[in-house]
């Protein structure tokens, strides 16, 4: 099968979990006890049975199950996800407008995560015994025992309480004035400890994947025939073993997505990122129904565009892969 | 560098190669000495684990470090020692001057890239060439080890082609920066019986072409017979008889090599009456760790007496150019 063709089948796939995601996400929400008019009574410091009645007559919460669920999936499909009463904005404008901060906290705490755990591996498996390997252990163990909204509280008692180096929280500086680059760095200042906060669980997590899965690459017979050709050590390193180590990684930062979605809602929190987590918090928190299923159903878009995109990307590295 | 007509191009001499194990220091080669001419090819036979592979690894400079070493002994490549050089200059030696295949076409070629790449990648590296350069090289290699649309076959990658394919393309790596020797780690171990002959028939074809000289490891005293000039018996880290292959095959002189000959089957055009049973070699290889004093072979040895268990036998001429190292050296049982 070739490239586009198991692409297109891919993402027909895709749609059809999204498909389902909607659904179940719809279902669930609908069988919780409680509905919106009870929320929005609740904040008008409460109303009696008629205004209960009029807010479901106007939510439409009256009609039988299957034609809300109807009118929920087609208004998605014409990327309308209904209307939140707590922000008083369309649910795709409030999302729209929180996911680039989101998309930039996961993207480029993923891409420090596996570019450093990879080298941080592969510099490991050179040396089983060495210090580089001793780090590898301990800085993983650390990892995998340290919670983020721990580590995070921590990174900001180093670095703005004791080493005033970073702000506090937040993700641009009102006050800063200036052209691109000034807004940039800014950008990234702010950036800085919510990324490695982030980065910090799947860097362990990828640099021991990374040491594991060179230190087996390398007992191989092609790595023996790579040497016997007189390739010097980083092109066998670099080249002939990492090309083949790669795949492990890859596969996990794929399934490992959803869990880096659902750790930066924690990360946003503790650094007041107005990203998509913020925001999810407090929907739920205002049980407002229509955001919290908008802010689901985006989340499970960006996890399922990533798994494919690593499907691709496992396709590339190795031409054994065939997609069945 | 023009070769000295006397001097051989190889010369392997009292190598001495130890690993530390858990169960103490196992001396896998010891005092091991090697000489190969120019366009030559010397023969290595012996059983699993007596050193042969071991022997190939310490000429490339590969021995794992840690747990082996080369702990005494030289080896020379057209009189340019090799032992105690850097990675860096092995790094050039390697694959330019001498070039190895494995016992393993399976698993020795990269599966993340292709053929052509592989063998292109070398000359490259080696001979500083563009990498289109390259690339036509490897096809014209591909050629020469005459696998068909050799400019199709390029663009394979490992596992679309078959097992004697693979190990043709193993030869086109080795051979691509035309090295003066070739060594030859058991080539046809992994493959069909028909396959090896073809693969035997390339190497032979190929060193006649090129003036390679070949070291060939195997298990195969058949290959050893018809293509090999000189032999050399290992057992138990030590060379235990070497000489021209004519004579080390029909006047063999230490019991192992007699064994190992009368252990290869025969095909009998007519079925006798009585059909001889495949005879075998009773016994292990001993553990390199507890050698004893007298002669490794004395356990499994059909003629050992008192003195083999108490002193190991030198390796001493027997004939004109023929050595062998048994204290009962005879050519009785053939």
């Amino acid at each position: 099968m070739s490239l586009t063709q198991t692409i297109a089948k891919r993402i027909g796939w895709g749609l059809l979990l999204l498909i389902g995601v909607l659904i179940l996400n719809f279902t669930l929400i609908s069988i919780a006890p409680g509905d919106i008019a009870d929320s929005i009574a609740g904040d008008m410091g409460g109303a009696d049975a008629t205004v209960i009645e009029e807010i479901r007559e106007r939510y439409g919460l009256n009609e039988p199950f299957y034609v809300q669920l109807w009118r929920y999936v087609s208004g998605v499909a014409r990327l309308d996800l209904g209307f939140s009463y707590f922000y008083n904005t369309p649910v795709t404008e409030l999302i729209l407008e929180k996911l680039p901060a989101t998309l930039l906290l996961v993207f480029s705490s993923q891409i420090l995560a596996i570019v450093l755990g990879t080298l941080l591996g592969v510099l490991a498996a050179k040396k089983p015994n060495g210090i580089v390997s001793l780090l590898v252990t301990f800085l993983s163990l650390f990892g995998f025992a340290a919670p983020v909204f721990w580590s995070g509280i921590l990174l900001i008692i180093a670095f703005v309480s004791i080493f005033p180096l970073f702000p506090v929280g937040g993700m641009t500086d009102v006050t800063v004035e200036g052209g691109f680059f000034v807004q940039l760095l800014d950008l990234l200042h702010h950036l800085f400890l919510p990324m490695i906060t982030l980065a910090s669980i799947y860097l362990a997590l990828y640099s021991r994947l990374a040491r594991a899965s060179m230190l087996e690459v390398l007992g191989a017979d092609y790595i023996r025939t790579a040497r016997a050709k007189g390739l010097p050590q980083r092109m066998v390193l670099y080249k002939h073993a990492l090309k083949n180590a790669l795949g492990p990684l890859v596969t996990v930062a794929g399934l490992q997505f959803s869990a880096v979605m659902s750790g930066a809602v924690v990360v946003e929190t503790v650094f007041s990122w107005p990203g998509l987590g913020t925001l999810a918090l407090q929907s739920i928190l205002a049980r407002d129904t229509p955001t919290i299923m908008g802010i689901l159903f985006f989340s499970s878009f960006v996890v399922i565009v990533v798994n494919i995109l690593t499907d691709i990307t496992l396709r590339m590295i190795d031409p054994r892969i065939k997609a069945s | 560098m023009p070769t000295d007509a006397t001097q051989p191009l190889l010369s392997v001499k009292d190598l001495v190669v130890d690993f530390k194990t858990r169960a103490g220091n196992a001396r896998v080669l010891d005092h091991v000495s090697l000489e190969l001419s120019a366009g030559k090819i010397l023969g290595i036979v012996g059983e699993s684990g007596c050193g042969k592979s071991m022997t190939a690894l310490s000429i490339m400079g590969l021995v794992p470090n840690p747990p082996g070493k080369i702990t005494s002994g030289s080896i020379s490549l057209d009189g340019k020692e090799l032992t105690g050089l850097d990675e860096e200059t092995l790094c050039d030696i390697r694959g330019s001057e001498i070039g190895m295949i494995f016992q393993e076409p399976m698993t020795s070629l990269n599966p993340v890239f292709t053929v052509g790449e592989q063998i292109a990648e070398s000359v490259r590296v080696h001979e500083n060439a563009s990498a289109q350069a390259a690339m036509s090289r490897a096809v014209e290699m591909l050629k020469a080890v005459d696998i068909p649309e050799p400019d199709i076959r390029a663009r394979a990658y490992p596992h679309q082609l078959s097992g004697g394919m693979r190990q043709r393309v193993m030869i086109a790596m080795a051979l691509a920066c035309r090295p003066r020797l070739l060594i030859a780690d058991e080539p046809t171990t992994a493959l069909d019986a028909t396959v090896q002959a073809q693969i035997f028939d390339l190497l032979q074809e190929l060193q006649q072409e090129t003036g390679t000289a070949i070291v060939l490891i195997t298990h195969d005293m058949g290959a050893i017979a018809e293509l090999a000039d000189d032999v050399a018996v290992m057992y138990a880290g030590r060379i235990v008889e070497k000489g021209p292959v004519s004579d080390v095959l029909s006047r063999p002189c230490h019991p192992y090599t007699q064994g190992l000959i009368t252990c290869v089957p025969h095909l009998v055009p007519d079925p006798p009456l009585q059909r001889e049973a495949l005879r075998e070699i009773p016994g292990m290889v001993p553990a390199l760790t507890n050698l004893g004093s007298g002669c490794a072979f004395e356990p499994r040895c059909e003629k050992a007496f008192a003195k083999c268990k108490t002193a190991k036998p030198e390796l001493i001429q027997i004939a004109d150019s023929q050595l062998g190292a048994c204290w009962a050296p005879g050519s009785d049982n053939t």
